[in-house]
């Protein structure tokens, strides 16, 4: 019987700036029990040579943590932006078809699988995605919080920074400056928390702008790729909110 | 003096200080070194927020006592001491438990959405090696909580100017510059062979360059992927601590490596099931009957064989991470009785760690962290099926000697320029990468802890340091730094030129089945020669590297050439130690010496560089002389056991791990003199 194997079709370019680079390689590796999309690349490092008996550089790609809590990994597989470390290869390609992989395309390209996702950490400084503490002293316990706001706050805080949203929101695009999904949501989390909401305004006053949360089209495409299952669409229906009212409003409580 | 000023030389440059590695413990460096007014330049492997912090998943160690159980610090450093089997100088320790209330509430203050009790507290839940609900959690995904509120603080300080001690603002300098996909090649050295900067390199670009600081802190994790497949992340590869290593830094406990008893298979690496599982409720078993072939949830009570809580009465599946996993290995390997597969037909080196009996809602708000990675990666439901799990390498207790300045009452002097610091003067070490709290075994829990306290030292540590220094670094000739650049310069074209017919990742995974296979749960001296001339082997071979990748732009081929080499010196500390250590004493098992040889071995390996020819040693030390902040130190292998008397450790019975918790009622006020304490335990 023949040995089973993966077959691996990557999208790979040098770098951003060699666009004649960009090019189809496919690769067959050995079928492992419990493999994902990682393991299959690792694979190629082992032996870096395309189905069609031509030797490559192998394939590089971003990865840290590997159980889809780092984001790191994020790609294309398939056609789908997701993690690739939970990309089993059993469950996405159960009778040995073909899997594709690409990079993200909103964001520039490094080379082969891996981009430059540093905007994002930008936008989290742009909204001030932070609780203004006063210092890392001793300063006694934090303010006490209900169980339900706590319920509300973890899954908000389990944004990895890794891009799906973004990635598969029509909003976002080379001419448009908006912000996405992640950091309005982070708006709404640090916007929750008892000593975080002293600075709401503050907050909400970077959404308001060009690129803000009124650049939504509510597409709902956020939610429907967040591995975390984060609540993005009643972020962004939350922050709207917050936002309308503080430009209502805000004025009269200076 | 160098200068007057924190933030600026006489000359008039910004003084900064150079953090590598953005995890907990060089996050929390970062935070106190720019409230004391001290600029950094923080380099990290991936972006911050990416750091294997992340992993971490049950909680995070505090006896905040919130539930009236009687805890307190000095219990939890006497069970973190007794955990670590007396291996760990206890100073520090005492510094750490004193300081984890205070460490959840700055946490909780900065918004970390730790679980709360109905009246709006935090929550705690139990965690191995005590009986007392001392872990906060947020929860399964602690870590990653801890790490994104930290990183957060540190974005703030990203956003803010440098400012002098006269209020002036210094233009375009902001406290925090990141250095993101930067990899740490080695320090800059001046003639006293003080740390005045670091080499590193753009891991996009791949350039290469130098950088100053007025000292240089390591918070660099653990060198999990010495061993293959671990619960570490794949960067976690010890590269920057091998580096210095190998630049003269003294290495410490090497052998102890901590393997967690439950974690779950994959190709590419094994996933960790938090020992919270167990904390909250969670019960590890096997079938009794070794050919059973009915299902996990299928196996009645009467059929099931709970072989910690038979064996150890008093802790049962809390019993600490050393003795968990020698326990599934004698299980499984030695008595041939681990859960049965019929894909493979074998009793599979596996247990069940069931939570069935526990409700779901009760799961999903204290568990579905790691449930979703149980779900996801198995493709089981453990709500309702027990889990299959098997041990792992999780942790390393060694790692970069690091020094202490004590005080009068057994803490810590806040703020001695003497704490954290290595061997090497200006070069700081805080974190996994550091040997200092966990003895021979690391507590559950206690890692965030000693991450997050180590940086509370450091950072105030290193701001006494360099307010003392006669020189600034930032006065130090150019040409120093370009020595060093251009030797890595060459090192790295020297990589990239290598054509021998071996590929470093096959030959990593060589080294690493060993490495797993022989110096893990069980260690046998015949055994561990092998693997040093296997390691001997492969530093031989690592020789005739064939580079397989010669891009000028983010080649994970070079990069993975260099930490491979850096993780075979390791490798060779780690299984010379363990080879020469002929005891047993908590993570570091040898059934030949099954006993622990106080008179022998109560003292700290420390392991120094060598080269002989063409080939690296370690050279084993009792003592050795150093420098901090221009004071002639001495050092030797003694262990600091002031506070807890050492004695035999059993977990058979209730409250074993801890004098005072044996004897504490149930009031919050234990007793002071813990040695009288400690001596009335049988």
């Amino acid at each position: 019987m023949a040995k089973r194997v993966v077959r691996l079709k990557v999208l790979r370019q040098d770098g951003p700036h060699a666009p004649e680079t960009k090019r189809w390689e496919e690769f067959d590796v050995p079928w492992e029990p419990q493999m994902n999309v990682i393991s299959s690349l690792m694979s190629v490092q082992k032996n870096p040579v395309t189905a069609d008996g031509k030797t490559v550089a192998p394939v590089v790609w971003e990865s840290s943590c590997l159980e889809e809590v780092c984001g790191a990994c994020t790609m294309i597989v398939n056609g789908k932006v997701r993690q690739s470390c939970t990309a089993l290869i059993d469950q996405i390609a159960p009778n040995g078809e073909v899997i594709t992989l690409e990079p993200m395309t909103k964001f520039p390209l490094v080379r082969d699988l891996i981009v430059d996702r540093s905007t994002m950490f930008e936008s989290l400084k742009r909204v001030k995605a932070w609780v203004n503490l006063d210092g890392s002293h001793e300063l006694g316990p934090g303010p006490r919080q209900s169980q339900e706001n706590q319920e509300e706050a973890y899954p908000l805080s389990r944004c990895m920074t890794c891009g799906c949203c973004l990635e598969a929101c029509p909003q976002v695009n080379a001419t448009s400056k908006f912000i996405g999904p992640a950091a309005i949501s982070q708006v709404r989390l640090f916007n929750l928390h008892p000593s975080g909401k002293m600075h709401a305004a503050e907050r909400l006053e970077t959404l308001m702008g060009e690129g803000g949360v009124a650049d939504c089209g509510k597409a709902q495409n956020c939610v429907e790729v967040c591995p975390k299952e984060i609540p993005l669409v009643d972020s962004i229906a939350q922050v709207s909110r917050q936002t309308t009212k503080h430009m209502l409003f805000g004025w009269l409580l200076k | 003096m160098a200068s007057k000023s924190l933030t600026r030389t006489d000359s008039g440059k910004t003084r900064r200080v150079i953090v590598v590695g953005g995890g907990l413990a060089g996050l929390t460096t970062v935070i106190k070194l720019c409230e004391a007014g001290v600029p950094v330049d923080l380099f990290s492997l991936v972006p911050v927020k990416r750091s294997h912090s992340v992993c971490a998943q049950g909680g995070i160690n505090a006896s905040v006592n919130t539930k009236g159980e009687g805890d307190s610090p000095r219990v939890h450093l006497e069970e973190t001491v007794y955990g670590g089997d007396f291996l760990a100088n206890q100073p520090p320790v005492k510094g750490m438990a004193d300081a984890a209330p205070g460490i959840v509430y700055m946490l909780d203050r900065m918004g970390v959405p730790f679980n709360r009790t109905a009246e709006g507290l935090l929550d705690f839940r139990r965690f191995g090696g005590t009986l007392f609900h001392r872990t906060a959690f947020a929860g399964a995904t602690t870590g990653q909580q801890l790490l994104y509120a930290l990183d957060e603080q540190v974005r703030r300080y990203e956003t803010v100017d440098v400012e002098d001690e006269k209020g002036i603002l210094v233009k375009g300098e902001k406290m925090v510059r990141k250095f993101e996909f930067w990899d740490f090649l080695s320090l800059v050295q001046d003639d006293n062979g003080r740390a005045i900067g670091i080499v590193a390199q753009d891991l996009k670009s791949m350039e290469i360059d130098s950088f100053v600081g007025e000292a240089v802190c390591l918070a660099t994790g653990g060198p999990g992927i010495v061993f293959g497949k671990s619960t570490n992340s794949v960067i976690n590869t010890g590269t920057a601590a091998s580096a210095v290593y190998q630049q003269g830094a003294c290495y410490a406990n090497g052998e102890f490596i901590q393997i967690h008893p439950t974690a779950i298979p994959g190709a590419d690496k094994l996933r960790l099931i938090s020992e919270s599982a167990r904390g909250e409720g969670g019960r590890v078993w096997v079938p009794k009957d070794a050919k059973e072939r009915r299902r996990g949830k299928d196996v009645p009570e009467k059929d099931r064989d709970y072989f910690l809580e038979a064996k150890y009465p008093g802790y049962g599946n809390l019993v600490p991470r050393d003795i968990a996993a020698r326990e599934l290995f004698l299980k499984c390997f030695h008595e041939n009785k681990g859960v049965y597969n019929d894909k493979s037909q074998k009793n599979e080196l596996e247990v069940y760690l069931d939570l069935t009996h526990i409700p779901e809602p009760t799961l999903r708000r204290k568990l579905a962290g790691i449930l979703e990675i149980y779900e996801k990666f198995v493709g089981e439901d453990p709500y309702h099926n027990p889990m299959r799990v098997f041990p792992a390498v999780h942790y390393s207790m060694g790692g970069l000697w690091v020094d202490f300045e004590r005080r009068e009452d057994g803490g810590l002097v806040r703020g001695s320029a003497r704490n954290q610091a290595t061997n090497i003067e200006g070069l700081y070490a805080a974190g996994e990468c550091d040997y200092q709290y966990h003895g021979a075994n690391r507590l559950g829990a206690n890692s965030l802890l000693s991450c997050i306290y180590a940086g509370l030292e450091a950072g105030p540590s290193i701001a006494t340091y360099i307010k003392g220094l006669t020189k600034s670094s930032f006065d130090v000739g150019s040409s120093v730094f370009e020595k060093a650049e251009n030797r890595e310069k060459a090192n790295y074209q020297a990589v990239l030129k290598m054509d021998g017919k071996e590929n470093a990742y096959k030959l990593h995974e060589e080294l690493s089945i060993m490495m797993l296979r022989d110096c893990t749960i069980e260690r046998h001296n015949a055994v561990l020669d092998k693997v040093i001339a296997k390691v001997d082997e492969v530093e031989e071979r690592s020789k005739k590297i064939g580079i397989t990748d010669t891009s000028g732009r983010a080649n994970m081929g070079a990069q993975f050439i260099r930490h491979f080499k850096n993780m075979v010196v390791l490798a060779r500390v780690i299984a010379q130690g363990a080879r020469n250590r002929d005891e047993s004493r908590g993570a570091h098992f040898k059934p030949d010496f099954k006993q622990r040889d106080d008179e022998n071995w109560l003292r700290t390996t420390l392991a120094f560089y060598g080269e002989n020819g063409n080939k690296s040693e370690v050279k084993y030390v009792r003592e050795f002389d150093y420098n901090v902040a221009g004071k002639p130190l001495h050092a030797t292998d003694k262990v600091d056991i002031t506070l807890v008397t050492p004695r035999a450790r059993k977990y058979e019975t209730a409250g074993a791990a801890s004098a005072v918790a044996a004897t504490a009622g149930k009031d919050d006020k234990p007793g002071k003199d813990g040695k009288k304490e400690t001596q009335a335990q049988p």
